[in-house]
Order: C-alpha cells, then sequence, then structure tokens
C-alpha cells in the first residue's frame, strides 16, 4: 500500500482521503453491478430487452415485466409466506426454551448436549437428505409445505438455541435466584423475568429465521412439489421456461429478494448481530 | 445453580421437559440420519426399491475411481481456496477502508453487507445473465475499454469456475468485512499510541500491531465460509447445474443428482459421507477451541 502516509502526530493509521473514497467507490460499482443490472433489464420490454445494448437504460421504460412475473410467481410467493411464517415463530420459541434451560438450568452434561445441538447447524445437508424424503414421505409429510416447516423448525434449533443462550447468559443470575426465592417456578421465572427483556433476542432469531428460510433452496427443491413450490425453487424454473425473457427473469428476482431486502432495510443491524452469531460469538 | 434452590419437586423437572423435544428431534434428524446414511453408503442400493445388500466400502472405492467425482474434489478445493482468498481480500481491504472514518462509511458499509439477506438463487440467476458471454459484461467492459478482460465466462470448461467464485464471492465478502470491521473498531487506541512512542511508523503499526490481531477472525473467517464453501449447492444449481461438462460439478450437487435423479442410492451416500467428512474436519476442532475459549471466559 504506497497510499499509507506515515504522518505522525495523527492519531489513527490513515489512507489519504482521495483513495478511501476513489477504493471505496470501485467496491461499490462491484456490489453494485447486479442491482442495475435487475432494475435496468426488468424496466424493459422483451423487445428491448431481445437488443444488443443490455446495458443502456430502457428507451420506454415498461413494467410489464412485474405484471408478467408476479403472474408467474404469486401462488409460490405465497407458499413462502405460508412456509416462514409459522416456522419462524415456532423456531423462535423453542430456541429461547432451549437458550433458557442451557444458560440458567445447566444441568451435568448441558454443555455436552451443546455441543451435539451445535454441530447439527454445521452438517451438509445432504448427510440427512435421503433419510429426511423417506421419513416425510412415510408420514405423509413429502411434497407439501408442513413437511417443509417440520424440518426448517428442527433443523433451526442448533442456531436459534445458540442466539438465545448467548443472549440470556448476559443475565444475571441473581435475579433468578432471588425470583426463586420468592416462589417462581422455572416457567414462571422464564415468563417474569427472561420473556420481558428477551424482545431483541427474539427479534435476532426472527430476522435470521425469517431470511435464511425465505432464501433457502436444497430442502424447497427436494422436498416439495410444484404446487407447494416456495418462491426461491419458483424463480428457477421460471428462468428455465422464459430462456430469452430476461426482463421477466430480473422481476422475479427482485420479487424473490424483496421481503428480506425490506427487513434489511428496516431492521440492518439486527440482521449482521445473526449473522455473526453463526461464528460462535455472542 | 438450582440444585440448592428448594426440595424436591415436579418443577426441578421442567427444565428437562422443555429442552427433552428439542434433544429428541435432533438426535433423529440428526444423528440418526447421519447413522442411516451412513449405512446406505455400505449397500449396493440402486433403483427405487431399498437394497441393503453389503457391498462393503465399494461403494466409496468405486466413488474415488470415478472421473466425475475426481473432478468433484478438485473443483470443490478450488473453488473454496479462490472463493476464500476473494472473501478475505474484498473483506479486509473493504474493513480497512471503512475504518478510515470517512463521511459515507454507513451507506457504503450497507453497499457490502445488502447481498448477505439475498437468496443465492437471485444471486445465481443476476450473475448468470452478467456472465454470459455474448450479452453480459463483456459488452460493458468492450465500452468502457476493458476489453482484455473479456472472458468466456461460464460457457467455457476452463472459466466456469472462476464465475462461479466471483458471484459468491460478491455475496459471502461482507460478512468477512464485518467480522474484520467488528476486529478492527475492537483494537484499544492505547495499543496504537503504544506502539508510536516506541517510535514506529503507522506502516509498521500496520503490519506488525494490527495485522497479527486479526489473525484469530481471519481463521474463523476461513472456517464459517469454508464450510459454506463446502457446501456449495444452491449457487451451482442455479449458475451452471455443474456444467460445462463437470467444470463446475460439486460433491453436493452430484450427490444430489445421483439420489434423486438417478436413483443411485449407495452411491449418493457415499459422496454425502465424504462431504460430511470433509466439513467434520473442519468444523469439529473449531467447535471445541469455541468451547474451550468460552469456559476460559
Amino acid at each position: 500500500m504506497s497510499a499509507v502516509h506515515a504522518t505522525a502526530g495523527r492519531r489513527e493509521f490513515r489512507i489519504s482521503r482521495v483513495v478511501t473514497y476513489a477504493l471505496l467507490l470501485i467496491v461499490a460499482v462491484f456490489y453494485l453491478l447486479p442491482v442495475y443490472v435487475i432494475v435496468v433489464t426488468a424496466l424493459k420490454s422483451f423487445v428491448e430487452v431481445s437488443h444488443t445494448t443490455p446495458w443502456q437504460l430502457p428507451t420506454v421504460p415498461s413494467l410489464q415485466s412485474f405484471l408478467d412475473a408476479y403472474s408467474s410467481l404469486a401462488p409460490s410467493f405465497f407458499n413462502s409466506v405460508l412456509l416462514v411464517v409459522p416456522a419462524t415463530l415456532l423456531s423462535a420459541l423453542l430456541g429461547s426454551l432451549n437458550g433458557y434451560v442451557l444458560s440458567k438450568w445447566r444441568f451435568r452434561g448441558a454443555d455436552a448436549v451443546f455441543t451435539l445441538l451445535l454441530f447439527g447447524m454445521f452438517i451438509p445437508y445432504q448427510s440427512i437428505l435421503l433419510p429426511l424424503v423417506l421419513v416425510l414421505d412415510k408420514v405423509g409429510l413429502y411434497g407439501g409445505i408442513p413437511g417443509l416447516i417440520l424440518t426448517h423448525v428442527v433443523y433451526g434449533i442448533p442456531i436459534t438455541t445458540l442466539i438465545f443462550r448467548n443472549y440470556y447468559a448476559a443475565v444475571p443470575t441473581e435475579l433468578i435466584e432471588a425470583a426463586r426465592i420468592d416462589g417462581a417456578s422455572v416457567l414462571g421465572v422464564y415468563r417474569s423475568i427472561l420473556l420481558p427483556i428477551s424482545m431483541p433476542g427474539f427479534v435476532v432469531v426472527l430476522i435470521w429465521q425469517f431470511t435464511s428460510i425465505w432464501n433457502e433452496f436444497l430442502f424447497a427443491v427436494t422436498l416439495t412439489l410444484p404446487d407447494s413450490w416456495p418462491i426461491t425453487v419458483a424463480l428457477n424454473s421460471l428462468a428455465g421456461s422464459l430462456l430469452a425473457h430476461y426482463e421477466v427473469q430480473m422481476a422475479g428476482a427482485l420479487l424473490t429478494a424483496l421481503p428480506p431486502l425490506v427487513i434489511y432495510v428496516v431492521l440492518g443491524r439486527y440482521f449482521i448481530r445473526g449473522l455473526l452469531a453463526g461464528a460462535l460469538k455472542g | 445453580m438450582g440444585r440448592s434452590l428448594g426440595t424436591f419437586s415436579w418443577d426441578r423437572l421442567t427444565p428437562f421437559a422443555l429442552i427433552a423435544p428439542s434433544i429428541v428431534l435432533i438426535a433423529i434428524f440428526v444423528y440418526a440420519f447421519i447413522g442411516y446414511t451412513a449405512f446406505v453408503s455400505t449397500t449396493k442400493w440402486y433403483g427405487i426399491v431399498p437394497d441393503y445388500t453389503s457391498a462393503g466400502l465399494t461403494q466409496y472405492t468405486d466413488l474415488f475411481g470415478l472421473p466425475r467425482f475426481q473432478a468433484d474434489i478438485s473443483n470443490t478445493v478450488e473453488f473454496t481456496v479462490l472463493f476464500l482468498a476473494a472473501c478475505i481480500l474484498l473483506g479486509f481491504g473493504a474493513a480497512v477502508l471503512l475504518d478510515q472514518h470517512v463521511r459515507g462509511t454507513i451507506l457504503f458499509q450497507n453497499i457490502f453487507l445488502f447481498p448477505l439477506a439475498i437468496s443465492f438463487v437471485v444471486t445465481g440467476t443476476v450473475w448468470r445473465w452478467i456472465l454470459n458471454p455474448n450479452f453480459g459484461i463483456n459488452l460493458l467492459l468492450d465500452e468502457v475499454h476493458l476489453g482484455f478482460l473479456k472472458s468466456p465466462w461460464l460457457a467455457d470448461t476452463r472459466t466456469a469456475l472462476f464465475g462461479l467464485v466471483i458471484a459468491a464471492a460478491w455475496q459471502m465478502s461482507g460478512f468477512c468485512m464485518a467480522m474484520f470491521l467488528a476486529g478492527l473498531r475492537a483494537i484499544p487506541d492505547e495499543l496504537r499510541e503504544a506502539a508510536r512512542v516506541d517510535g514506529a511508523g503507522e506502516g509498521r503499526i500496520f503490519l506488525h500491531v494490527i495485522l497479527p490481531l486479526m489473525r484469530p477472525i481471519t481463521l474463523s473467517a476461513i472456517i464459517i465460509l469454508g464450510h459454506i464453501s463446502l457446501k456449495i449447492f444452491d449457487l451451482v444449481y442455479v449458475m451452471t447445474f455443474g456444467g460445462p461438462g463437470f467444470a463446475t460439478d460439486m460433491p453436493s450437487l452430484y450427490m444430489w443428482v445421483a439420489v434423486f435423479r438417478q436413483n443411485l442410492y449407495g452411491r449418493g451416500a457415499a459422496i454425502a459421507m465424504v462431504l460430511l467428512f470433509m466439513v467434520a474436519l473442519l468444523i469439529i476442532p473449531y467447535l471445541i477451541w469455541s468451547l474451550r475459549q468460552e469456559v476460559e471466559r
């Protein structure tokens, strides 16, 4: 780095401002390139997309692509909603209870149990996919949304437990002991002490699970039949059936990305907290 | 705690009752299922009807003799190395830039992070278009006089893997950035001051004080992104489905194809076990290391 200024007296390690901005802009262009592609392509009509000027702005902006994409993807969009809402709520609830027990009722072997739970979040799901399909098929849950909900709730247990365990670890044990002396039951302590302060933890977990489940593809493509396809599977299939219609593909991609993006824009810092929790540091 | 409080009551069993469902579910859906997959990998089973005739380890020996699987292993290693290098360099570079306290830091930070919120399927759909040799980025490169960077991208066996790396790094490098930025911001000013008092220049401080402090974060990033990279499925499925030829095929995709397209259950199970083994090699030491750190704290 030739741009490093070894200026004595300055408080911190500094790169010259101009160079910093120039480099930041170059990196930003790389990250924003796909956004430009999506927006510009989606706003074109089919006639213009097939032109040889894919990088230019549309001469006559058209919203037809969004109507086309919506009419193809609407059923799967609602499948995704039906999947994500219950799966997210259930796994947050389980994670919260597990986190409570593993941080405040540390029975013998609790750490071993926690480690064994955690391992479940790193496994490649290919290693459980075959028996999962067979079992879901046997109990009549293969092909539809309920089976996919169950799957996401189960494999969401490790990460949600991890986040809540770290979150509750910061709650002073004295508080719980005091409540116990006052005669509160185990569940009473949870309701009266932990639940009221759990909001930020729940926000992190709900956002994390919502985003992961909405975006997920492997379970979705393996466990559901076309009528129950979540939107990621439908988007991929749309690209296959409308090969040259890049404007519809891009509009569809935007529609698929929209719910998690809205959440990111509104609640970004909680999203990042969930993200870093995956690195096992609370 | 809890043991000393009160006398025996059913209440004491509540914690176990609360956590039991999760333990049972994980025991079945993770450990028993892995056990079943391991078992299937030692059988001859192909075709729809289960065939549990023992095949010993022949599924594995056959697998490593297959050109497709050999390609998978070298692809997954090459992809992982390139992907990690790209994410760490881009992520660390971006973090250093964002740590300069310039105006607009929050905006740039969000620009680098938003891809993490998006599905790999969306990323794949868009980058497949950008990396289309006839009518994606190549045309733009011509226009801005960077024609020497043109490439057949996803259409050629020699470059397709790089296309995947670019798309994957676009999506995941923000994760590295966030980790490094958190690390950089946690460095106390006193440390820099002390080095300065000792007469160290800014460049030396960067090399000898700041970089070494980034080592544990780099290790965490390598393990987290490394295991994601070994498991990568969605992006490959959407962008190339392993092609052209087997140029971008990965164990994760081949397992899926073997089981759900070709009914080669024994082989698919063996691939899954190899994949699990690779991930475990990376993750288990990390889990032990993190939990030990936690105990020390």
